[in-house]
């Protein structure tokens, strides 16, 4: 067989992989929608505000609720020691002014 | 038609003959190009889809939340407070909240406890996050044990385990009762954590807001819109981690680029040379150079996201684990819902695979341009 036959075959398995990817999002989206609606319903029931992703820190837990003072101790920008600290970035309230509240 | 087919085939053929001499070089290059597709596409499928399940889970949220600020920190808020804020003109529920954070000194674990308003449980009974179930190894019916702020300790029976798909939102909760509650952290009748609103008209929410502030220059509302700019801010390319991962990326990029576009190896402007000679065109030689870029690039580009696609939504991004766990000890276990950005992704190729085939070309025009003979010199 030629090379280029060979990488061809290779580039459309590939390719197909790829179209593959993406029909299964899509077909995902019925399975997905329906655990996603029973975590809605439980944040609606619950008045949930945050995600649970990084349980290490208050205001990690719950960036959103974090007061204004004790996320980001120093500055709202600025790293600090918690790893979660470095993927999560102040809250919006944190880093609007307060000039122009709400 | 059908020859120009031919010549191009011809040409991946030869493309393909030239980049397997250098086999160690290519395959190594491949596999490091891949690696880095893999970590961005991987990134970005696991962002793009976390950013959606918030956006969608969280616009269920309360309307407005309202905090109380004592020099600067977060306090509780007297129930009084929610029924003059009742009072105000479109608000048309305000829910007092009682919630807080227990660090487990036993497992090392932050549980979120809270109390639901409008589902009963019973005293000394509790609904648990299966993450709580999972760190602590118990079921339905066991008996778990919180020490008290004044050193007693509770003994709580597990009613239910919240099911699995909760775990995104739920994984730490344990939900008690307001007896319970009060008794575990000896807090005072009459206050709550915070106050959750419901107003009606979603335009007047800033206008609720204001006069709340107005009313209450103690309080703090945060509006859903804020709970929701807040989630999509996470992982925000500005954060300490994605700075880094990306920074590496778009270097390690640049350094292929960079390592094609200063010039060809001797050897290989050697065999432009006596390509020229034995009479391909400097078109060929352009053409030769775009297909060994492209092979190289192509392939890495395409393996790399699929591989990202597995990685993400069917191993859970285990790769990114540890730095998503952090120093926590109770972790949720979830599974993202499939999702695609072709936005992004267009972006990822356009960044990784268009630089790179441009640069093998330049340099291989510079040397395609002079005469065989002085290239063969050289």
């Amino acid at each position: 067989m030629r090379k280029s036959t060979m990488f061809l075959l290779i580039t459309a398995c590939n390719l197909s992989l790829f179209v593959l990817m993406a029909l299964h999002a899509r077909l995902s989206q019925s399975q997905g929608n329906r655990e996603r609606s029973a975590r809605a319903r439980l944040v609606k029931e619950l008045r949930l505000t945050d995600l649970c992703l990084f349980t290490e820190a208050r205001y990690t837990r719950h960036p959103s609720m974090a007061d204004l003072h004790a996320p980001f101790q120093d500055h709202p920008g600025a790293l600090e020691h918690f790893p979660s600290g470095s993927l999560v970035t102040p809250p919006a309230a944190a880093t609007r002014s307060h000039a122009q509240f709400p | 038609m059908h020859s120009s087919l031919n010549r191009h085939i011809n040409i991946l053929d030869f493309a393909l003959s030239s980049l397997l001499r250098r086999k160690t070089k290519n395959s190594s290059l491949l596999v490091l190009y891949m690696l880095i597709v893999f970590i961005i596409a991987s990134l970005i499928f696991f962002v793009h889809a976390l950013k959606r399940e918030a956006a969608l889970i969280l616009k269920n949220a309360p309307d407005m939340v309202v905090q109380r600020m004592i020099a600067g920190r977060h306090d509780l808020i007297p129930v009084s407070y929610g029924e003059k804020i009742g009072a105000i003109r479109g608000v048309s529920a305000v829910v007092p909240r009682l919630w807080g954070y227990y660090y487990d000194p036993v497992f090392g674990a932050n549980y979120t406890l809270m109390v639901p308003d409008n589902r009963t449980i019973s005293p000394e009974n509790v609904i648990i996050g299966s993450g709580v179930a999972r760190n602590q190894r118990i079921k339905t019916g066991d008996l778990l044990t919180f020490r008290t702020y004044d050193k007693g300790s509770l003994l709580l029976q597990v009613e239910q385990i919240l099911p699995y798909e909760s775990e995104l939102v739920a994984a730490d909760l344990v939900l008690m009762s307001a007896s319970d509650f009060q008794a575990m952290f000896r807090m005072p009748r009459g206050v709550a954590t915070d106050l959750a609103l419901t107003v009606a008209n979603p335009l007047e929410l800033i206008t609720v807001a204001n006069k709340i502030v107005e009313q209450f220059p103690d309080t703090r509302p945060i509006l859903k819109s804020e709970i929701l700019r807040t989630y999509n801010s996470v992982f925000d390319w500005r954060g300490g981690m994605m700075v880094v991962m990306l920074g590496v990326a778009v270097l390690s990029f640049v350094i292929f680029a960079w390592d094609k576009a200063t010039g060809l190896s001797a050897e290989e402007r050697k065999e432009i040379g006596i390509l020229k000679s034995i009479g391909w065109e400097t078109s060929d030689v352009l053409l030769l150079k775009f297909w060994e870029g492209a092979v190289i690039s192509l392939s890495a580009f395409l393996a790399g996201v699929v591989l990202a696609y597995g990685h993400v939504f069917f191993f859970s991004a285990a790769l990114f684990e540890h730095p998503l766990k952090g120093w926590s000890i109770l972790y949720p276990q979830f599974r993202l819902v499939p999702a695609v950005d072709a936005y992004q992704l267009s972006i990822l190729f356009f960044l990784s695979v268009i630089p790179y085939t441009a640069a093998t070309i330049i340099p291989a025009w510079l040397a395609a341009t002079v005469d065989p003979d002085a290239a063969m010199r050289s």
